[in-house]
């Protein structure tokens, strides 16, 4: 995994609320069996016609957003299924980070397990934040994993809270199943505990 | 003493493996589902780093998502991406050792049916799956949750998951349920009270008579839509409709077993005075029949209704349902008995389950689907499929103009060739309404199996009710 320490970029406006996870990769694109090459297909029925032009209102297929790295989202951002297609689509795209006023739950997690950063920030900051990223051109915003803070392209920061376990292993890019095979006589332990206690589990 | 714990509170004690300062805890993880679609790259990972399944007795693979529902499929896959799916989870499972049953078995079936049916759900369980719909294992007292495939990989590795606990959340059901109504109705109409981020952050434990009074298969309804809220989970506390649901399943606990087992299970309740962070309360009694009108699941109205104005919502509700009104081709004001609709599916882990058939064969009797519409039924299991077909419900679906499919996850999701075509519009008794999500451009309206029933004869959604009239 890729570490996280500071981006400075371009941020891509799209205040709708309830981006599902459908949306940021359809389903026909989750019969790959690799992690990569999704980025083609991110937001793909919001990017594409259904011959495959590109759609030119849609905000990823505009200058300067088509190097975007990071999104400004409307509320409950990423909800519907598990897919982590949905954040390898998005990292192989280019973006690193999504800044919303919520995420669905099981997004949320995956994001973290990709290297990339989900930030949670109130409504009012992510209005300004929102506008920040409309003005589009030379405006760049910047996130500081390491600081937890948020500016925007004119110097206006939002602090943002991130769980600190996770802020670990973003900036150092550790993978979560060595770190916990490290604990392998504990995982032993409760097994021989269970065995005695649920032996029918 | 200990101070009063949630159902919750109690399963998660029970799995803690190991707990950080931070809170951050390492949880034990009974069993773990695996379909094709999320669990390639999880094995891979495996493998490249030279990797076991470190408990392939606690692990379950089946193909659902992918596989065709029609003749043929278990000597082959027409559309390549699939079938080099399916061909890796077969691979997968023969060299990790893991349970699993192939599509040629007549156990297959949507992983959510086939791990209660086989008695792999057992009450006090932690149970994951990379599928989001895991939440349905919870009607059986369960802490089921979906999970990305770097999880996947996680917990095949070490049987654990690396988790932060949730805040409690109660929903309470009282009274009971007025005829027509059903499971589906209940967690459609929570939805549509919380709104699709109402669960963010909580896991839901789901009380009161109304809840009390389901079936093992409707309170697996009513957990399998936990996710559509937001919620990590949805539980409910096990009580003797679960223990006789479970009973002499291949996979169930028996004898001097069974006995410990019941012991344990009978202490899996909500202690008296636990705290909940949240409570949402519906009297059972004024849930009607519902349907959605959008593409999020919380775009739910009673079928009385009609079609909403964008301008009835506040915030980013409005532009977003501006959106849908459009791409579902529907205008405000218009009434919800009067969109026609040209497809219907009934099925999915959602509501594929013998009782979901039941309840839709009851309205089908003797009927005929509308012309030019397109129905067709989906057992969630092979043996969900059997047992119709002993019951004479297959017959009835037949008769009334119905394609009998075979089992898998189907129209649900389209990743399959059951599909919608642009600007068809589907009465499904699904879990997702989202754009796309049965076929690009497709419409869909989520409804209970017996409401789907309705729509199909009539050509149009019905309030199901009416046709309890007539049939009375």
């Amino acid at each position: 995994m890729d570490k996280f320490t500071t981006i400075t970029g371009i941020a891509a406006p799209m205040p709708l609320v309830n981006i599902d996870t459908d949306m940021i990769i359809p389903k026909q694109f989750l019969k790959t069996i690799q992690r990569s090459g999704l980025g083609k297909n991110l937001f793909d029925e919001m990017r594409y016609t259904q011959d495959g032009a590109e759609i030119p209102d849609f905000v990823l297929n505009r200058e300067p957003y088509r190097k975007a790295e990071i999104i400004v989202a409307g509320d409950n951002f990423g909800c519907g299924s598990s897919r982590e297609h949905a954040p390898w689509a998005l990292l192989d795209f280019g973006i690193r980070c999504v800044i919303s006023t919520s995420f669905a739950d099981i997004f949320f997690n995956n994001c973290f397990k990709n290297g990339i950063l989900p930030i949670v920030l109130p409504q009012e900051a992510v209005d300004v934040l929102m506008e920040d990223a409309k003005k589009g051109g030379n405006a760049r915003m910047t996130v500081d994993l390491e600081a937890q803070t948020v500016s925007s392209s004119d110097g206006v920061t939002f602090a943002f809270e991130v769980d600190p376990f996770r802020k670990h292993c973003l900036l150092n890019g550790l993978d979560d199943v060595g770190l916990t095979l490290e604990k392998a006589s504990a995982i032993d332990s409760f097994e021989s505990r269970a065995k005695v206690l649920r032996p029918w589990v | 003493m200990t101070a009063p714990r949630t159902l919750y509170d109690k399963i998660w004690d029970d799995h803690v493996v190991h707990q950080a300062d931070d809170g951050t805890c390492l949880l034990y993880i009974d069993r773990h589902l695996v379909h094709e679609v999320t669990s390639p790259q999880a094995f891979e990972g495996l493998r490249t780093a030279g990797r076991k399944v470190r408990a392939p007795e606690k692990t379950i693979a089946v193909p659902d998502h992918n596989v065709p529902t029609t003749p043929g499929r278990d000597t082959f896959i027409e559309n390549e991406e699939s079938r080099i799916q399916v061909d890796a989870l077969d691979k997968n499972a023969r060299d990790f050792g893991i349970n699993y049953y192939p599509v040629s078995d007549i156990r297959q079936g949507i992983v959510h049916i086939v791990g209660p049916e086989q008695g792999w759900t057992l009450p006090g369980m932690t149970v994951v799956c990379g599928d989001s719909h895991t939440a349905t294992h919870g009607a059986f007292g369960a802490l089921a949750h979906g999970i990305g495939t770097s999880e996947v990989e996680h917990v095949l590795a070490t049987q654990t998951l690396i988790q932060k606990k949730s805040k409690n959340m109660k929903v309470e059901i009282t009274g009971s349920l007025r005829p027509g109504v059903t499971a589906k109705d209940i967690t459609l109409s929570v939805i549509g009270a919380t709104g699709t981020a109402g669960g963010t952050g909580y896991v839901i434990e789901y009380c009161g008579q109304a809840i009390r009074e389901l079936s093992m298969e409707g309170r697996m309804t009513v957990c399998n839509m936990a996710i559509e809220g937001g919620a990590r989970a949805g539980l409910i506390a096990p009580d003797e409709k679960t223990y006789e649901y479970i009973k002499g399943r291949p996979h169930a606990p028996k004898g001097a077993a069974w006995e410990a087992a019941l012991s344990y299970w009978k202490t899996l309740f909500t202690d008296e005075g636990a705290h909940f962070d949240k409570v949402v309360t519906l009297k059972g009694e004024d849930i009607a029949p519902v349907v959605t009108w959008g593409t999020s699941p919380e775009d739910v109205l009673p079928i009385t209704g009609t079609v909403p104005a964008p301008e009835d919502f506040t915030g980013g509700k409005v532009e977003a349902a501006r959106r849908s009104l459009e791409y579902m081709g529907l205008t405000a004001g218009q009434k919800l008995t009067d969109i026609k609709i040209d497809t219907v599916f009934i099925g999915s882990c959602t509501n594929g389950r013998i009782e979901d058939l039941r309840a839709a064969a009851a309205i089908l009797k003797g009927k005929k689907i509308a012309p030019g519409m397109r129905a067709m039924v989906v057992p969630g299991s092979g043996l969900v499929r059997a047992q119709a077909e002993e019951e004479g419900l297959a017959q009835i679906f037949i008769d009334a103009g119905f394609e009998w499919r075979l089992a898998g996850c189907s129209m649900c999701l389209a990743m399959n060739p059951d599909q919608l075509a642009p600007g068809e519009r589907c009465a499904a008794t699904s879990n997702r309404n989202f754009e796309g999500r049965q076929g690009r451009g497709g419409r869909t309206h989520l409804l209970s199996p017996a409401m789907a029933a309705a729509a199909a004869v009539t050509g149009h959604l019905t309030d199901v009710r009416e046709f309890m009239a007539e049939m009375a």
